[in-house]
């Protein structure tokens, strides 16, 4: 999956990728070189006592090193453009795929993990593939080119090269893989103990009021030991890596010597050359060595390739009409007709054989408990979900045969959490029409029961929304989100609860307000409480995502046993209304 | 960060690769790897010593550690030096190989110089030659062995102070959290309603955490770089001062080198960070709203915006990346400087006979272990940075003002508490701010038994008021006594294990059904916690989950519903039986049926206790045996609710507005803002 990933969005940047390559195997000839010339100083100029080779040779030794650091800062640069060049096409690829998705796509993945895969998951791939072309890449090139130079310096001593790799990986190896479980147990125990401490600190009150110091402690103090003894088997195992690469590198230095030695003796091999092959055999190690760290940022990559992937690979539900038909101007008759809904591998449908209709002018109600699929249903007039059964019509013709953005442009929709985006009031109600006046604006407001305290804000319309509309309180939130909504004047306006927020009173006033702006249009409303709906031309009842009443109010009292139940355990209020 | 492996020590590029499996396990952004936005510890000097007493109690631990270290860097430090030796028998022999036998070496010599080689005579005239014969393996073999020896023992003496500071830091750390666990329980909840949102907690867990990985990700290095620096420098000088001098030049130069691109990488690792934050907003915003965005036909807009932040933060990534990526190279540049020029010189010196080859070898390979341990201090230094950074905002926690003590009455004086007396507010003054009274002057009397309903407009002081009754704000005035008893004089655990409380916020931890209804009572039985339930109505619910008492809540405990949790919480403070009950209705309304059960239960929890509801239904309002109507921290009107319809005053028109339904003229009173301030719009 990573190496899909890579090669698809490399793709763009094959010339950079090639340069890099030729850039780093000139560093790594260079780097190479170095030893040879430093080889030939003891050989040719110390050992013949040859001055002016010796400076003739440390010039060649700077040019290298000019050369090598040129080529390495090249390397850099084009490994950063073409890293971080991947990871923006990579973050766009997947912002536009999940802009493409239904809600049922958003719903099923969630949006923070999306969130987080297009950000976190995207910036771990950038890492690698930053740190592949930065030093991932020399590594082979290094060791294949050490290899040769070591031989060409001598053959006889190879085989030292054949004990001291696998040494090397086999040491660093096992403890790595010792780590690796322990840094999983480091993370979950990090998160224990945090998660300990958050209840603690959200939960203040209910601990102290229930004398629960001693007992929180107690938690607090099994989390932590656990997670100290977790961080202190990963501290010890570190612990050893050092020690053992020493270990490794000084034994080969210490056998290149010895061994050399002898090959020296029999005049098979120079002094100089025995000094460069030891330079050469610590390149092969390090090389070893580098491969072998870069190696562990593989696996965690890999995971964020497939969740990157899943997201990239996955079609949207909702699928844009081929040959669309335009939503005639002012349609606002919605049909549902014999609507099922079910998620995909789910073994309950959400939805069953729903089928009613609301006119232009009429008021709908939806109420039931919770998982009853009341917001489900809502989101199949815009097709926010794709009904899996049935039809949903928009004045006569399929939704799914319309075109998308004209079918949109006649919705008003409140959703049940009133989300508001970063920037001012204005801002916020132009969003559905963005040309309205400062008039239409205020006008909505007055409608939405949010006059007074906007104008009370500091900024009036200006005011500034944070994200998330988090410094708003939750009804202001509510009546903003229906200012929103009311600002495009649509045809048919959906609210999902979005009036659980209001006092009784805020909410019988903005229902008074909307009825003349919404005397033609489609009002479909989904509500917990009864006294929200009781002058509602039509109510529908879902239980269990089924049709188990559909009348006014009257009606329903009569006939619908689930309505009465809804209604008595709000009995208490409703006699205070009725007196 | 980019190689050119053969001229690198192997400490240095060890060392790098370490780093490896520590930025797996730190989990942050990589790119942080490079440089950390440096946040800065206002107070380095102290906040850092501060840090460092908290070693304290392995005063003994840490003498160890450091003997061990200095036993192992001056054994490796030993190391080439004594490498040198044996390059130098290699050298000599295979000279002397040369020679002819049979000679001395000073015949050997005058023969050179005879036939003209005098710079060879020269070079060979401070070397051990036995002409004719090679190289002396049985020396060659001592002297390896001692390498070895050394290796080994430095080795293993690192390998141990390790394994001993693992120990040392972890047990710190360890502390420091449980310090910051048990200041929790002590921190006076003013303090801690004052806080920001998050960040207490992100004190108490972002911040400890990243102490513990600055603390073992530096202390240990940053004692064995600057003793290899000393060692190091040391051994250089005693082969050659010449060569030292040269070699120290290159000091200077990469602290010049390293500050300079420190300093543009810095920027450009800030502004990476802020572009990545406007990313995020925007990605974050998008698919929050992500239905909206498309209702609203805003996708196009979206893209836009997305484009354009992802472009800033490219750029910015991209310059962070590449700047920060020459500190590497450019290092390794001077190290090469130094390694040519030491070649050169060196290889002039030894060719003049003044220094021996093996001398020069040992020099190289001290020349670049100085220069490794220097560029890792300076690459610390940022890190070491934010480690004090945390540590210092994880002091301010610690450093916080206490909660009053609680009274050191001894059981005997203490006078008995009864909580089924009636309570008394005698003249109770309270304010957060000194500077904005709250609650002033306020008197009431509940007699034991009495359901006491509070109503008001949010910011009346409902929930301030019962609050004052569990003590968790201390008075500025006045007193309130239960049964006679002042509650200062009680120890808070004594007086908050007689109170129970329903919180609108329904707070439940992660665990199970059982776990939470038990957080109610210490040892309470199965029988006890069923009996709770029970009478609660979570049993009902319970028994359709698949996992019944046993399943587990998780953090959003998304598998019950609001309704279902808040039963939980009626069954926990059922199951803790308590004298006293402090209930605070919920508002928002969840699923009607439960509601009904909800109201149920809080009734059955109610009976025969004294209890103070903070009302937002009718129904409790009307069985209230007593009424207090709050405003701006008085009470403004008291007595039943009967009596105060009766009176046509703020109760009658908080009333009349909550059910006017269709009605006229309204005063806006459990709205979240619409009262208080009602400014007309242009």
């Amino acid at each position: 999956m990573l190496i899909r990933v890579i090669l698809t969005y490399a793709r763009p940047y094959t010339n950079a990728i090639l340069t890099v390559l030729a850039l780093q195997l000139a560093t790594t000839l260079a780097a190479l070189y170095l030893p040879t010339l430093n080889a030939e100083i003891i050989d040719k100029g110390i050992a013949v006592g040859n001055t002016a080779f010796i400076v003739r040779t440390g010039g060649w030794m700077l040019l290298f090193s000019v050369l090598q650091i040129a080529a390495t800062v090249c390397a850099v640069y084009f490994s950063a453009r073409t890293s971080m060049g991947m990871g923006r096409d990579l973050r766009a690829a997947v912002f536009h795929r999940v802009g493409t998705f239904s809600s049922r796509e958003v719903a099923q993945f969630g949006a923070p993990t999306l969130i987080s895969r297009t950000t976190n998951d995207v910036t771990q791939v950038q890492t690698l593939m930053f740190m592949a072309l930065a030093m991932m890449v020399s590594a082979p090139i290094s060791m294949v080119g050490g290899i040769i130079m070591a031989l060409r310096q001598d053959v006889g001593l190879s085989w030292l090269i054949t004990v001291a790799v696998p040494l090397l990986i086999l040491g660093v190896g096992v403890v790595i893989r010792q780590m690796l479980p322990q840094f999983r147990i480091v993370q979950t125990a990090i998160d224990s103990v945090n998660r300990v401490l958050r209840e603690q600190i959200t939960g203040i009150r209910v601990v102290r009021a229930f004398v629960r110091e001693d007992v929180e402690t107690v938690r607090f103090g099994h989390a932590n030991t656990t997670l100290t003894d977790a961080a202190l088997t990963v501290g010890r195992l570190q612990a050893l890596i050092f020690p053992i690469i020493t270990i490794v590198l000084n034994v080969s230095t210490v056998s290149v010597l010895w061994f050399g030695a002898g090959r020296v003796q029999t005049g098979e091999m120079q002094v100089g050359a025995l000094t460069a092959f030891m330079a050469y055999l610590m390149q092969i190690l390090m090389a070893v060595m580098m491969a072998t760290f870069m190696s562990m940022m593989i696996p965690r990559a890999s995971v964020s390739a497939e969740r990157i992937s899943a997201v990239l690979d996955t079609e949207s539900s909702v699928v844009p009409p081929v040959n669309p038909t335009a939503a005639p101007p002012h349609a606002a008759q919605i049909e549902l007709r014999d609507v099922s809904f079910q998620y995909p591998g789910a073994q309950v449908p959400v939805l069953e054989h729903v089928s009613f209709t609301a006119r232009p002018g009429q008021t709908t109600a939806i109420i039931g408990s919770t998982g009853a699929g009341k917001t489900t249903l809502l989101n199949l007039i815009p097709r926010l979900f794709d009904a899996t059964g049935g039809r949903v019509r928009l004045d006569d013709v399929d939704v799914r045969d319309l075109d998308l953005n004209s079918l949109w442009a006649h919705v008003g929709f409140v959703p049940q959490r009133p989300f508001l985006f970063s920037g001012t009031v204005a801002s916020n109600l132009r969003y559905g029409k963005p040309d309205a006046t400062d008039e239409e604006l205020w006008d909505a407001l007055r409608i939405a029961q949010a006059e007074d305290f906007v104008a009370a804000m500091d900024g009036g319309l200006d005011a500034k929304i944070t994200q998330g509309g988090s410094n708003v309180s939750g009804g202001q939130r509510q009546r903003l989100a229906i200012a929103r909504a009311v600002v495009r004047r649509p045809d048919v306006y959906l609210f999902d609860d979005a009036f659980s927020a209001l006092d009784l009173a805020t909410d019988a006033r903005l229902r008074r307000a909307l009825k003349p702006v919404t005397q033609h249009a489609t009002m479909i409303v989904v509500a917990q409480r009864v006294s929200t709906i009781v002058d509602f031309d039509q109510i529908i009842v879902l239980d269990d995502g089924r049709i188990v009443g559909q009348g006014t109010h009257d009606d329903l009292l009569l006939t619908c046993p689930t309505y009465q139940e809804i209604v008595e355990s709000q009995q208490a209020a409703q006699d205070e209304v009725a007196a | 960060m980019t190689r050119g492996e053969g001229v690198r020590s192997e400490e240095e590029r060890a060392a790098e690769a370490r780093r490896g499996p520590a930025g797996v396990r730190r989990g942050g952004p990589p790119h942080m790897q490079m440089g950390v936005p440096g946040e800065k510890a206002s107070n380095f000097g102290p906040s850092a010593r501060r840090l460092l007493g908290k070693l304290a109690p392995y005063r003994a631990q840490v003498a160890v550690i450091v003997t061990l270290s200095v036993l192992s860097v001056a054994l490796s430090a030993l190391g080439p030096r004594v490498l040198g030796r044996a390059t130098d028998l290699i050298f000599s022999g295979f000279i002397s190989a040369r020679l002819p036998a049979g000679t001395t070496k000073e015949a050997a010599l005058e023969g050179l110089r005879a036939s003209g080689q005098g710079r060879m005579a020269d070079l060979l005239s401070s070397m051990v030659l036995t002409p004719g014969v090679g190289i002396d393996m049985s020396a060659l073999g001592r002297v390896l062995l001692l390498v070895l020896g050394l290796y080994l023992l430095a080795a293993g003496l690192q390998w141990l102070s390790g394994y001993l500071l693992a120990s040392v830091i972890q047990g710190t750390v360890s502390r420091l959290r449980t310090d910051v666990a048990a200041k929790l329980n002590r921190l006076p909840l003013p303090y801690v309603d004052g806080q920001p949102r998050g960040e207490l907690l992100s004190r108490v867990t972002n911040d400890v955490d990243n102490v513990g990985t600055s603390l073992q990700q530096t202390l240990g290095q940053l004692l064995i770089s600057l003793l290899t620096v000393v060692a190091v420098i040391g051994m250089m000088f005693s082969l050659s001062w010449l060569l030292t001098l040269i070699a120290l030049i290159t000091i200077p130069l990469s602290m010049a080198v390293t500050g300079a691109v420190a300093k543009r990488s810095q920027g450009l690792f800030v502004r990476q960070w802020k572009h990545t934050g406007e990313l995020n907003g925007v990605i974050e915003e998008t698919f929050t709203g992500h239905g909206l965005v498309k209702l609203y036909g805003r996708q196009q807009e979206a893209d836009a915006t997305f484009k354009v932040k992802n472009d800033e933060l490219y750029g910015a990534a991209f310059g962070a990346q590449f700047i920060s990526g020459t500190i590497m190279p450019a290092m390794m540049f001077l190290g090469n400087l130094n390694y040519v020029a030491i070649a050169v010189v060196g290889g002039l010196r030894v060719a003049n006979g003044l220094l021996s080859l093996g001398d020069v070898q040992a020099f190289i390979q001290y020349s670049r272990q100085f220069t490794q341990p220097l560029t890792q201090v300076a690459s610390m230094a940022n890190l070491l940075q934010s480690g004090v950074a945390s540590a210092e905002r994880v002091f301010q926690v610690l450093d916080a003002p206490e909660q009053v003590p609680d009274a050191s009455a001894t059981p005997a004086t203490r006078p008995a508490t009864d909580a089924h007396g009636e309570i008394r507010f005698e003249d109770v003054s309270f304010s957060y701010d000194p500077a904005r009274p709250l609650i002033q002057h306020l008197n009431l009397t509940v007699q034991p038994g009495q359901t006491v309903a509070i109503v008001g407009p949010t910011g009346a002081g409902k929930t301030t008021l019962v609050n004052l009754i569990l003590r968790f704000y201390e008075l500025s005035g006045g007193r309130i006594t239960l049964g006679g008893v002042d509650i200062t004089q009680v120890p808070r655990q004594e007086l908050r294990s007689r109170i129970g409380m329903v919180l609108q916020d329904t707070w439940l931890f992660a665990g199970t059904i059982r776990d939470n209804i038990a957080y109610g009572r210490t040892g309470a039985s199965e029988a006890d916690i069923l009996a709770a339930a029970q009478a609660t109505y979570v049993d009902r619910f319970v028994h359709s989950l698949p996992s019944g008492y046993d399943t587990v809540l998780d953090d959003e405990a998304g598998n019950i519903s609001a309704g279902e949790k808040q039963l939980i919480t009626i069954a926990r403070a059922f199951l803790a039986n308590p004298d006293l009950l402090i209930l605070d209705e919920a508002t928002s309304s969840v699923d009607t049926r439960t509601e009904l059960l909800v109201q149920q239960a809080m009734a059955a929890l109610r009976s025969d206790r004294t209890s103070f509801v903070i009302a937002h239904r009718l129904s409790t309002i009307r069985d209230a045996d007593l009424i207090l109507v709050m405003q701006d921290g008085q009470i403004v009107e008291q007595g039943s609710h009967e009596e105060l319809l009766a009176k046509h005053g703020l109760y009658a028109s908080l009333y009349a507005a909550q059910f006017s339904g269709a009605g006229g003229e309204v005063v806006s009173a459990g709205g979240a803002a619409g009262g208080r301030s009602r400014v007309s719009a242009t």
